[in-house]
C-alpha cells in the first residue's frame, strides 16, 4: 500500500447524503477479478447518460473539477454494500483524501487498506468548505496527516481526529497480514487451546 | 462483572490484544462468494501464502449467478469467470465449495445456517454486508471488505477495533399481517440507515424471544441499513432446535456441551449497552419504502412525503432527489402506486417461510396482467422444500416464474434486472438508485405485501386486502 503522508490537490464537491457504494460503483462493474481499473466507473450511473455519453450535469464532469483528488460530500458517505471496489474506484479515478461529516463503518474501513485518508469533520465545517469550493475556482486543500491538519491558501486551517493506530499504519504505508502474522505464536496458541476442548471459551 | 452478549464473543475471541491498537480476533467461520474473493486469492498468491484453515472456509456461488434452468450455459463471460475462478481458488486452496450445480448451493446467508455452519457463540465473517444475517442464532457477524477476505484467508483473524452496544428492545403485541420485514423497516425508519453505526445491535424483548430463527434473521439482516456493523439475537431452545442434526452441527456429546456453553451466551442481568432504543410494534402497519433508502418508509396507509416537511435543508434536498428518481408527486397514496414487476427473493427474505406466506396470499389468484413477477427461492434447499409442498405450482398457476436460488434482482448482477422506469415491488434490502438495474424504482416490501401487490398490480393493505372480492 502507498504511504500517505502530506496531499495537497483540487477539491470537488459532491453535495448528497448517504452515497451509497451501489452509486460509487455500480454493481455491472463488479465482475472483474482484478483490483485495478475501475475509475472508468466510479459513479457510473451519475457521470454517464444511458448511452454511456458523460453527463454535463453531474459535477465530477464540470471543467473546473477535472483532476480533482480530495472528494467533499455529506453524511454517511459508502452506505451499503461491503464491496471495496467502491474504494478502489475512488483511488483508481484519483481521489485519495474524502471528507465527510461521517462515513458508513466497512466502507471507512476499506478506505485505510487502500491508501486513502477519509476524514471526519464537523457539519460546519463542511458547510464552510463547500461554501469555499463553490466561490473559489480552482480550490485546494493541503492535507497533512502527520500533523492531522487541512489547510487552504485563503487562510483556513482546521484540525482533525483519527485513530492513531490508523495513521501510522497510513504514514508507514504497512501490511495488516504482515502485521498480524507477527503473532503467529498467540494465534497458535489460541488454535491449540480451541482444539483441546471446542467451547471453553464460551464457558 | 456482569457482560452482554457482544462482549461475551468478543472476549472469546480475543487473540492478541494491546492498549491503543486494534485487537486480533479469531474467525470461526470465513464465508466466501465469486464476487468479492478473486482479488483476495490473488493478493495471496502474490504474497506465496496459503489459507491457514481451508476447513473453517467455505464458498458458493450466488451474487452473479443466473437463476433460470442450469442445465442452460451461462451467456455471460465475464460472470462464468468469476465463477469459474472462484472454483479454481477453491481446488487450490483445498476450499470446500457450493458450486453452481451443487444441491447446497444459495445464497450464502441462506445456506450457511441451512447447513448448521451457522452456530451460536461463533465470529462470522464474509465480505458482503448482510452477513449480519447469521447473528440471529447468536454468533458474532460481520460484512467485510475483500483486504480483510485476504486477512482472514491468510491468518483466521481479523484486526478489530471494539464496536459500540445498542440494545434495540421490540415489545408490544405485533398484528396480523405486520411482519418481521415491517419491524426492521419501521426500526430503520425510526433510527435512520446511519442511526446504528458504529454499533453492533442486540434485538431483545418479547416480540424478538416470540419470532421464529427465520423472522429473526430477517432483522438481523437488515442491520446495516441501519448502518451497524451486526446485528444479533439471543440464543434460546428455537435456537437449539433449528441448529440440532444439521449436516455441521456438534452431534453426540460434542451436542449438550456445545447447547451448554450456548446457554451461557445471553446478556447477564445487569449488564449495561452503551445505548439502548425501545421499539413498540402494537401500532405498526405494513410499511412500503417510497424513496431510495431504506430509511424512507411510509405505512402503506400513508402517502408519498412532501419533502417540504423535512426540517433539515441536506435531508429536504436527499428527499426532492428521492421523488424524482422514483416518478412520485407528495400526497400520493401509496396505495394508488402501480407496479411493474415483483421480486420474491433475497437474504432477507427468501427462506421457506417467506415462500409458505407468500404462496398462501397468492393461491387462488392471477398475477395482475401488467405486472411481471418473479420468485427466486434463497437456495437449491428451500427450492426442493417448496417444491415438496407444492408452493411452487401455486405460484406457478398464478403466474408467477419459479426460479433457480441465488441473490438474483436484489442486485442485478445477473440477467434479473429492472428495465429503466420500472417500478418493482421487492422483499429485498435496498431500495438504491439504480440497485435493481439502471432507473429502475424499488420499493421494499414484506412477503406478503409484495404478494398481493402482484396481484393487484398496485400496494394494497394486506391486512384489509379483501381475498375473495378479487378473485
Amino acid at each position: 500500500m502507498e504511504p500517505f503522508v502530506r496531499h495537497n490537490g483540487l477539491v470537488a464537491p459532491l453535495d448528497r447524503v448517504n452515497v451509497d457504494t451501489d452509486q460509487i460503483i455500480p454493481k455491472q462493474f463488479l465482475k472483474r477479478i482484478e483490483r485495478t481499473g475501475f475509475g472508468q466507473f466510479l459513479f457510473y450511473d451519475w457521470r454517464f447518460d444511458d448511452k454511456g455519453e458523460p453527463n454535463p450535469e453531474f459535477v465530477l464532469n464540470y471543467p473546473r473539477y477535472q483532476g480533482a483528488s480530495i472528494l467533499l460530500t455529506r453524511n454517511n458517505f459508502g452506505s451499503g454494500s461491503s464491496r471495496e471496489h467502491a474504494p478502489w474506484a475512488l483511488l483508481d479515478y484519483g481521489f485519495r483524501v474524502i471528507l465527510a461529516p461521517s462515513f458508513a463503518d466497512i466502507f471507512y474501513n476499506n478506505c485505510f487498506k487502500n491508501g486513502i485518508l477519509p476524514i471526519i469533520l464537523p457539519e460546519e465545517t463542511i458547510d464552510e468548505l463547500f461554501k469555499r469550493v463553490e466561490a473559489n475556482e480552482g480550490y485546494r486543500l493541503t492535507v497533512d496527516l502527520e500533523e492531522q491538519k487541512i489547510t487552504d491558501d485563503l487562510g483556513l486551517e482546521v484540525t482533525f481526529d483519527i485513530d492513531p493506530y490508523r495513521k501510522s499504519c497510513l504514514l508507514q504505508g504497512l501490511d495488516d497480514i504482515g502485521i498480524t502474522l507477527q503473532h503467529e505464536d498467540a494465534i497458535r496458541a489460541y488454535e491449540e487451546k480451541r482444539a483441546a476442548d471446542p467451547y471453553a471459551h464460551l464457558l | 462483572m456482569a457482560r452482554t452478549m457482544f462482549e461475551k464473543l468478543w472476549d472469546s475471541h480475543v487473540v492478541w490484544e494491546e492498549p491503543g491498537k486494534p485487537s486480533l480476533l479469531y474467525i470461526d467461520l470465513h464465508l466466501i462468494h465469486e464476487v468479492t474473493s478473486p482479488q483476495a486469492f490473488e493478493g495471496l498468491r502474490l504474497a506465496g501464502r496459503k489459507v491457514r484453515r481451508p476447513d473453517l472456509t467455505v464458498a458458493t456461488m450466488d451474487h452473479n449467478v443466473p437463476t433460470w434452468d442450469r442445465s442452460l450455459p451461462i451467456t455471460d463471460a465475464i460472470s462464468l469467470k468469476q465463477m469459474e475462478t472462484l472454483k479454481k481458488n477453491c481446488e487450490e486452496f483445498g476450499i470446500r465449495l457450493y458450486d453452481l450445480y451443487s444441491e447446497g448451493q444459495g445464497i450464502v446467508h441462506v445456506i450457511g445456517p441451512e447447513l448448521g455452519l451457522t452456530q451460536p457463540g461463533m465470529t462470522i465473517v464474509c465480505g458482503d454486508s448482510h452477513t449480519s444475517t447469521h447473528g440471529a442464532f447468536g454468533s458474532l457477524a460481520f460484512g467485510i471488505g475483500t483486504s480483510e477476505v485476504e486477512h482472514v484467508l491468510a491468518t483466521q483473524c481479523l484486526q478489530q477495533m471494539k464496536p459500540k452496544t445498542l440494545a434495540i428492545n421490540i415489545n408490544g403485541k405485533l398484528p396480523p399481517g405486520v411482519t418481521a420485514k415491517d419491524v426492521i423497516l419501521g426500526i430503520i425508519g425510526q433510527i435512520g440507515t446511519d442511526g446504528a453505526t458504529g454499533y453492533v445491535i442486540e434485538y431483545r424483548g418479547e416480540v424478538v424471544k416470540q419470532f421464529s430463527m427465520e423472522e429473526r434473521m430477517t432483522i438481523c439482516n437488515m442491520s446495516i441499513e441501519a448502518g451497524a456493523r451486526a446485528g444479533m439475537v439471543a440464543p434460546d431452545e428455537k435456537t437449539f432446535e433449528y441448529v440440532k442434526g444439521r449436516e455441521f452441527a456438534p452431534k453426540g456429546e460434542d451436542w449438550e456441551r456445545a447447547v451448554e456453553a450456548w446457554k451461557k451466551l445471553s446478556t447477564d442481568p445487569g449488564a449495561t449497552f452503551d445505548k439502548e432504543i425501545d421499539f413498540d410494534v402494537t401500532d405498526l402497519a405494513p410499511l412500503v419504502s417510497w424513496g431510495t433508502n431504506p430509511g424512507q418508509v411510509v405505512p402503506v396507509t400513508g402517502v408519498v412525503p412532501d419533502p417540504a416537511s423535512f426540517e433539515n435543508e441536506v435531508e429536504r434536498k436527499a428527499a426532492e432527489r428521492a421523488l424524482e428518481y422514483m416518478d412520485l408527486k407528495p400526497g400520493t397514496p401509496i396505495s394508488d402506486i402501480k407496479i411493474d414487476r415483483v421480486f420474491i427473493g433475497s437474504c432477507t427474505n427468501a427462506r421457506i417461510e417467506d415462500l409458505r406466506a407468500a404462496a398462501a396470499v397468492v393461491k387462488g389468484h392471477k398475477v395482475a396482467p401488467n405486472v411481471r413477477a418473479i420468485v427466486v427461492p434463497g437456495s437449491q434447499t428451500v427450492k426442493a422444500q417448496a417444491e415438496a409442498e407444492g408452493l411452487d405450482e401455486i405460484f406457478k398457476a398464478a403466474g408467477f416464474e419459479w426460479r433457480e436460488s441465488g441473490c438474483s434482482m436484489c442486485l442485478g448482477m445477473n440477467p434479473d434486472i429492472l428495465q429503466p422506469g420500472e417500478r418493482c415491488a421487492s422483499t429485498s434490502n435496498r431500495n438504491f438508485e439504480g440497485r435493481q438495474g439502471r432507473g429502475g424504482r424499488t420499493h421494499l416490501v414484506s412477503p406478503i405485501m409484495a404478494a398481493a401487490a402482484a396481484i393487484e398490480g398496485r400496494f394494497v393493505d394486506i391486512r384489509t386486502w379483501n381475498i375473495n372480492a378479487s378473485a
